[in-house]
């Protein structure tokens, strides 16, 4: 009698994030579910005011940290790409206001800084503001704004000390004047430094990064300086916003909060970048996430559409 | 006997996985189908090792895996479906993989002309994207003859990426688009030289041989075009240079230059139907050729080779890698990503029911960010 063999059902569970997977009806599916730890100094607001002085330094002088066992200097990815998600949901989780995130967002933020300073990363890209994050509430808004000035002014002399350049790439004519400002000082006074180049995109999206450098070509071609023969994507490259930096394209994409979206975030630059989706809210990512993330990417063979053997 | 009898239970299990699979869809059809998947089939060359078959054959068992997949999209109700078939990358692959599959890529879309093939079967239209001129010539007009044979086919569409990668696409897109630009300027241009050759010959007061403006070409919208065409200006006027009585040959001048203008004013209207812009005065058409050239994102997406399609609402990639390899950047931005440990000829009915069960949990919240853009 031939033997039947019935495929018996495959197990239900995401495989991205093979550390740490959740069945998708569990209630905890989407949420963190760590405890969760009372922030020192944080109170219920009701109404946030933007005189309000918002401390996200996290010292003046941080401790060093030594790679830690397992992960390797010689593989460590010279670009990390990070799109930092869940600060709203995480002060959801405490009860109190999306502000509170995205300020416990911005401590997550340096933290990873620092690691990346010290870990040997050349360039550090954030997606801290997307295009499409102006749809938020305008009290929203006007706090993140806040807080980026904020972070831009205690910050810098940090940065100067330990050799950070800092850039913002995206649609600056959209913010405020005052935050333009400052901007545009961090970056001149950061300029010639080359430990990490951190890269900050603000009111920034992958297709309008493509669309602008596509805008500039065609400018070149309309006075005759190329023939539309002459494009390629090279020339492509050239004009996206991450040239400035060393190494344009990540190497590693690290996404928090569970989502499995690109969301607009660098589109020509991620052709190969591994991708790492994280289930811990920004807030909580910190160096235990990073240390996972990374050392997932080191145990990734990468071989760009050709065979390795 | 025991044939005929085990062949008759094999048929009754296969009737019975067949009736739980349509139980499943109905079930998953209660709540919001996507309409797009998308497939990066990674894994083949891995589960033929993995299994110890010869080379070659984990392509042809991820062909099988690929027929059963596309089978389970369209009978729960996905209109497209967007395979990776071959990057420009995987040409750099040894020369006798590459052979291998351009000769099964031969076969199976030779095979997609037959009556009993899938593509009948279920009134697919395919469409092969990519580079094509990078293919050699029998797969190349194999391709384009599949192609127009399933023109009319309207119930679903399958995009068959071959030599294709988004980068390439964009670029391709970009110089679609930087051409139409050019082509747009240039009769504008052309008028508005002769318009300035007119008023140099009125200010000399001196009129020589006035050499035809020459004629443009007209041309018209063609019906059903997704890009406007400029509809540019037909003149032709000749005035001959007469000896004394300038102001006839100043009035000569200037009644060519009156039809002239009325033309030109034609020229500059339809061009601010075309781009949306204020500009009526011919002071002003300078700063229309500079609008003329900027493009937009909506000049860039319909010269995408993918612009048959709407976007992906989910992109599955087989074998647990976890990156996009070049694979519609442009078009995934938002589109939900799954990764699944399991090589190509593994993947199943299983791993398409989660992704449509993780497709509906987040389908909600995506909406409404939709709405809110």
């Amino acid at each position: 009698m031939q033997s039947l063999h019935l495929a018996l059902p495959l197990p239900f569970y995401n495989t991205l994030t093979p550390q740490k997977h959740k069945h998708f009806l569990s209630p905890d599916a989407r949420t963190n579910t760590r405890p969760i730890h009372r922030l020192l100094g944080a109170k219920t607001d009701i109404a946030v005011k933007q005189e309000e002085t918002i401390a996200v330094s996290t010292g003046d002088s941080p401790k060093t940290e030594p790679l830690p066992e397992g992960l390797r200097g010689e593989l460590m990815p010279r670009h990390v790409a990070v799109i930092m998600d869940g600060n709203g949901r995480w002060a959801q989780l405490r009860g109190q206001m999306a502000s509170m995130g995205h300020q416990a967002g911005a401590r997550s933020l340096l933290e990873i800084v620092q690691l990346s300073c010290q870990w040997g990363i050349k360039v550090l890209s954030v997606f801290a503001f997307s295009c499409d994050n102006w749809t938020r509430p305008k009290v929203e808004i006007d706090f993140l704004m806040s807080l980026f000035e904020s972070v831009l002014k205690s910050e810098t002399d940090k940065f100067v000390r330990e050799g950070i350049r800092i850039s913002v790439i995206g649609d600056s004519s959209r913010l405020p004047q005052s935050l333009q400002r400052l901007i545009n000082e961090a970056e001149e006074t950061t300029r010639n430094f080359s430990k990490l180049h951190l890269l900050v995109a603000v009111s920034y999206s992958g297709k309008y990064d493509v669309v602008n450098a596509c805008k500039s070509i065609a400018c070149q071609v309309k006075d005759g300086v190329i023939e539309p023969e002459d494009i390629s994507e090279s020339l492509i490259e050239q004009e996206l916003e991450t040239n400035c930096s060393e190494f344009p394209s990540p190497d590693l994409l690290i996404r928090t909060s569970g989502e499995l979206r690109i969301s607009n975030f660098l589109l020509w630059q991620l052709a190969y970048t591994e991708l790492f989706f994280a289930e811990e809210l920004w807030p909580d990512f910190g160096k235990t996430g990073f240390i996972e993330a990374l050392t997932s990417y080191q145990q990734r063979q990468r071989r760009y559409g050709r065979r390795l053997t | 006997m025991e044939k005929h009898s085990s062949s008759r239970v094999s048929e009754l299990f296969g009737n019975l996985g067949s009736f739980i699979r349509i139980c499943i869809f109905r079930v998953l059809s209660m709540g919001p189908i996507p309409n797009h998947f998308a497939f990066i089939m990674d894994g083949n060359r891995r589960y033929a090792k993995k299994e110890n078959m010869k080379k070659g054959a984990g392509h042809r068992a991820g062909f099988l895996a690929l027929i059963s997949i596309l089978k389970y999209c369209y009978e729960l109700g996905v209109k497209y479906v967007t395979i990776y078939a071959f990057s420009i990358h995987n040409f750099k692959r040894s020369p006798d993989e590459v052979k291998d599959l351009m000769d099964l890529m031969l076969e199976k879309i030779e095979d997609l002309l037959r009556d009993e093939s899938i593509v009948n079967q279920y009134g697919i239209r395919v469409y092969f994207i990519g580079n094509l001129k990078l293919l050699s010539e029998t797969v190349r007009i194999a391709a384009e003859k599949v192609m127009t044979a399933t023109a009319k086919n309207t119930n679903c569409t399958l995009l068959i990426c071959v030599a294709y990668t988004s980068r390439d696409e964009i670029v391709h897109a970009v110089q679609g688009s930087c051409k139409n630009k050019q082509e747009e300027i240039q009769p504008l241009s052309f008028c508005k030289a002769n318009y300035d050759a007119i008023e140099e010959v009125e200010d000399n007061k001196k009129v020589n041989e006035v050499i035809p403006f020459g004629f443009l070409e007209s041309q018209k919208d063609e019906a059903g075009k997704s890009q406007a065409t400029m509809a540019s200006v037909t003149c032709s006027c000749l005035a001959r240079g007469v000896e004394g009585g300038g102001n006839k040959n100043s009035m000569v001048v200037r009644a060519v230059r009156g039809s002239y203008e009325d033309k030109w004013d034609n020229c500059q209207a339809m061009m601010e139907n075309r781009t949306g812009n204020g500009v009526t005065s011919s002071e002003e058409s300078e700063n229309l050729q500079g609008e003329c050239s900027i493009i937009k994102l909506v000049d860039i997406e319909k010269q995408m080779y993918m612009a048959v399609a709407p976007e992906p609402d989910i992109l599955i990639r087989s074998s647990g890698e976890s990156r996009l390899s070049n694979f519609l950047l442009w078009q995934t931005s938002e589109c939900q990503l799954y990764s699944p440990d399991a090589l190509w000829p593994e993947i199943g009915l299983w791993h398409l029911v989660w992704a449509v069960l993780n497709f509906q949990r987040n389908h909600a919240y995506l909406e409404k960010k939709k709405h809110q853009l």
